[in-house]
C-alpha cells in the first residue's frame, strides 16, 4: 500500500514536471561533425548556430534550449546522434549537418520521427528528395557544379578540364558529375577524371596522370583538408593549371594551411564572404558581431549557414505560432524571402534554398569575393 | 607514359614506401619482442608530428633541436605507455594486452583532440624542403631523398643495436623465451622499456617526416598510415626489421603504380593494400622474411 502511494506520488511529480519542461522551453537539437574528418566545417557551423542563439534566445515568449551532439564525421554516428536528440532530448527541430552523407544518414531518422531538420551545408540533391520534414539553407550540387563549370568556361575561357574526385563522398561525386555535364554542354572537354578516397594524403600519382593530359583547369570537389594537400602536392610537382573547388573549401584556414600553393585558387560558395563589397544588413551585423567575438579569425560561409539555419527555424516557429514539430515543418516549407546572412532565401518545392552561386578567389594570400553568377545547368 | 613521368612515379612511390617502412619498423620491433601488435603506434606517430611543430612554433626551438626534443619526448611517452598499459598485463593472456593497446590508441587520440582541437593545423616546413630540384624533367623534393636515406640509416642503426650490443642480445633472448631470459638474469622490464622507447622514437621520426611530406596535422592523422604500415610489417614478415622495410617499400610502390597504370581504380588503393594483406595471410602467413614460429612442446 505504501509502495503504491509512493509510486503514485512519483508519477504525479513526473506527470507535472515532464510536460511542464517541454512547455516552457523550445528544444532545438544540433548535430555536427565536431571531431574527425569534417571537424573544420562542423565547428564553424556550431559557432554560427551559437551566435544566433545568443542573439535571439527566445521565441513565442519561451526560452530556446540548444542540445549539441557531435556526429564525429561518421554516417552511423550521425544517425545515432539524431536518434538521441529525438528520443532522449525530445527536441522539436534539428539543425544539421555539414556533409551530405551525414545529413542523409541523420535525415532518415528525423523524417521517420516527423521532426523537422534544417541542413546547413549538405548540398547533395538526395538529402531532401522525397522528404516531408527535411530542409536546408543551402543550394544544391547541380547548381554549384554547374556554377563552377560556367565560370571556368565562360568567364575565364578555360576549355580543357580535369577532375579529382573523392569516390567515398557523396558530395564530391555529386559535384563532379554536375560539373562534367555542364562543362561538356557548354562545349568544353573533360580530359581526365581521377579518383581518391577520403583520408588519402598522397595524391602524387593522380596528379601526375592529370598533368600528363595538360588540362587548363582542375576541378577538385574535395573537402578543405584534402584540397589543401592536393594543391601543395600539385605545386611541388610543378603543375601550372588553374584549380577550382566547391563550397567545402570555404574555410579561412585554407590560406594558413595551403600557404603559397593556394594562391589563385577559386571556389564556388554561398553568396556570403567577409570580403564582400555590398552586404545586406543581416550579413553586416553578423560580420561585426563575429569580429567582436573572434578578433583573430574571419567568419566564413559555414558559420553564416549555421546562423541562418537557426534563424530560419525561429522564423518558422514564429510564423507557425507553435513549436510543434509538424507545424514547424509546414511553416518551413512556406518560407519565402527570408533575409539571412547568405542572402535572400526562398525554400522551393524540393525544400532547397534558392540563392545565387558566389565565386571566391584567393588573391595575395586573402580570400576575395569576386561576385555571384547564374549557373547554366 | 613517358620515361620522365614513370621516373617521377617511382620517386613518389619511394617516398611513400620509405615512410611506411619507417612506421613498420616500430610495429615489427615491439611484435618481435613481445608478440604484441602495438595499436597505439599510430597515435605515437601523430604525437611526434605535433610535438616537433609545437617545439618550433611555440617554444621557438631551432629545427634540429625541436626534432631531437620531440623524438626524445615521444620515446618517453612510449616507455610510459608500456609501463602503464602493457607491463601490468605481461602475464595475462595475450588478448588482454591487445585490448589494452586498442584502448591506449583511442585514449591518446581523444587526448589529442582535446589538447590540439580536431581542426587540421598547418605545418611549418624549413625553407630548404619547400623547393623542389629539377633533374632532367623529374622534380625531386629534398624530402624525397631525405626520407629513404634516413630510413636506411635508422634501420642499420637498429640492426646494430639488436645484433651487436648487450641490450640487443637481451631483446633477442626475450623474443625467444621471456621466462627463461628472466631466470638467466636478463633485466626483462628494462629491455622491454628500451624496445618501446626505440620503437616510439622511430614512430615519432616517421610522424615528423610524414607531416613534412603531407603538410597537415590532425589528431587522426596516424590511423591510415598506421594501418598501411601494419600491412607492410605483416607482408615483410612481422618481427623482421629488413622485412618491414621491404614491405613498406613494396606497398608504397604498389599504391603509386596502381594509380599510374589503372587510373580508374585510383579511389580504391586502400582496398588493394588490404587485399595484399589477405593474400599474404592466406599464402605465406609468416610474410616474406618472417621466421616460422617454433612449436613449444
Amino acid at each position: 500500500m505504501k509502495r503504491c502511494f509512493l509510486l503514485a506520488v512519483v508519477l504525479a511529480v513526473f506527470g507535472m514536471t515532464a510536460p511542464g519542461l517541454a512547455a516552457d522551453t523550445v528544444r532545438i537539437g544540433v548535430y555536427l561533425p565536431l571531431t574527425g574528418q569534417n571537424a573544420f566545417g562542423g565547428q564553424l557551423e556550431l559557432e554560427g548556430v551559437q551566435m544566433a542563439h545568443e542573439e535571439l534566445g527566445e521565441v513565442l515568449g519561451k526560452k530556446v534550449e540548444l542540445f549539441v551532439v557531435d556526429n564525429k564525421s561518421d554516417k552511423v554516428e550521425a544517425a545515432n546522434a539524431v536518434k538521441r536528440l529525438i528520443e532522449k532530448e525530445q527536441v522539436q527541430a534539428i539543425i544539421g549537418t555539414y556533409g551530405s552523407s551525414l545529413a542523409m544518414a541523420g535525415g532518415e531518422v528525423a523524417e521517420k520521427a516527423g521532426v523537422p531538420q534544417v541542413g546547413t551545408s549538405c548540398t547533395n540533391p538526395l538529402v531532401t528528395q522525397g522528404k516531408k520534414h527535411i530542409f536546408r539553407v543551402c543550394f544544391i550540387d547541380p547548381f554549384q557544379g554547374a556554377g563552377a563549370a560556367t565560370y571556368a568556361f565562360k568567364d575565364l575561357g578555360l576549355k580543357k578540364a580535369a577532375l579529382l574526385v573523392d569516390v567515398a563522398n557523396d558530395y564530391s561525386v555529386g559535384l563532379a558529375s554536375f560539373f562534367k555535364r555542364s562543362f561538356a554542354k557548354l562545349g568544353g572537354e573533360v580530359v581526365a577524371a581521377l579518383n581518391y578516397q577520403s583520408g588519402d594524403q598522397d595524391f602524387t600519382a593522380q596528379l601526375q596522370q592529370i598533368m600528363a593530359k595538360k588540362p587548363d583547369v582542375l576541378f577538385i570537389p574535395s573537402y578543405f583538408a584534402e584540397g589543401a594537400i592536393i594543391m601543395k602536392q600539385a605545386k611541388e610537382l610543378g603543375a601550372t593549371f588553374k584549380i577550382m573547388g566547391g563550397d567545402a573549401m570555404d574555410n579561412p584556414e585554407i590560406v594558413t594551411i595551403g600557404g603559397a600553393a593556394v594562391e589563385g585558387f577559386m571556389h564556388t560558395t554561398f553568396p556570403y564572404d567577409p570580403s564582400m563589397p555590398d552586404m545586406n544588413p543581416v550579413a553586416q551585423k553578423f560580420t561585426q558581431n563575429w569580429k567582436k567575438k573572434h578578433p583573430d579569425k574571419d567568419p566564413n560561409v559555414n558559420a553564416a549557414l549555421g546562423y541562418d539555419a537557426y534563424m530560419i527555424i525561429i522564423d518558422a516557429i514564429k510564423r507557425a505560432g507553435s513549436a510543434e514539430p509538424a507545424k514547424i515543418s509546414a511553416a518551413l516549407a512556406d518560407t519565402k524571402g527570408f533575409v539571412g546572412v547568405t542572402g535572400v532565401t526562398t525554400i522551393n518545392e524540393t525544400h532547397d534554398a534558392e540563392k545565387p552561386v558566389g565565386i571566391v578567389v584567393i588573391k595575395n594570400g586573402k580570400k576575395t569575393y569576386v561576385g555571384s553568377i547564374q549557373p547554366e545547368l | 607514359m613517358t620515361i620522365e613521368i614513370f621516373l617521377q612515379h617511382l620517386l613518389n612511390g619511394l617516398t611513400l614506401g620509405s615512410l611506411y617502412a619507417l612506421i613498420a619498423i616500430g610495429y615489427t620491433m615491439v611484435y618481435g619482442i613481445l608478440r604484441l601488435i602495438n595499436f597505439a603506434h599510430s597515435e605515437i606517430f601523430m604525437l611526434g608530428a605535433y610535438c616537433v611543430f609545437w617545439g618550433v612554433t611555440l617554444l621557438h626551438l631551432p629545427w634540429p633541436l625541436a626534432l631531437v626534443a620531440a623524438v626524445a619526448a615521444v620515446a618517453l611517452v612510449g616507455v610510459l605507455v608500456d609501463r602503464v598499459a602493457y607491463r601490468p598485463l605481461r602475464d595475462a593472456p595475450r588478448i588482454s594486452a591487445l585490448i589494452s593497446a586498442i584502448g591506449v590508441s583511442f585514449f591518446l587520440q581523444n587526448v589529442a583532440i582535446v589538447l590540439f582541437k580536431a581542426i587540421p593545423r598547418e605545418v611549418y616546413r624549413p625553407e630548404w624542403l619547400e623547393n623542389p630540384m629539377i633533374m632532367g624533367g623529374v622534380r625531386v623534393l629534398p624530402l624525397t631523398l631525405f626520407v629513404p636515406v634516413l630510413s636506411l640509416l635508422l634501420m642499420l642503426g637498429l640492426m646494430y643495436i639488436v645484433y651487436h650490443t648487450k641490450p640487443g642480445l637481451g631483446m633477442r633472448a626475450i623474443s625467444k623465451d621471456i621466462e627463461t631470459s628472466a631466470l638467466m638474469g636478463v633485466p626483462v622490464n628494462s629491455i622491454i622499456a628500451l624496445t618501446f622507447g626505440l620503437g616510439s622514437a622511430l614512430a615519432a621520426a616517421s610522424g615528423i617526416m610524414w607531416a613534412l611530406r603531407y603538410p597537415q596535422l590532425q589528431p587522426i592523422m596516424g590511423v591510415i598510415p598506421g594501418f598501411k604500415a601494419f600491412i607492410a610489417a605483416v607482408f615483410g614478415g612481422i618481427g623482421s626489421i629488413p622485412g618491414a622495410v621491404i614491405g613498406g617499400l613494396v606497398l608504397g610502390f604498389l599504391e603509386i603504380l596502381i594509380v599510374a597504370f589503372f587510373p580508374d581504380l585510383a579511389g580504391y588503393r586502400d582496398a588493394f593494400a588490404f587485399v595484399l594483406l589477405i593474400v599474404v595471410l592466406l599464402v605465406k602467413p609468416t610474410g616474406l622474411l618472417g621466421a616460422r614460429p617454433e612449436e613449444k612442446v
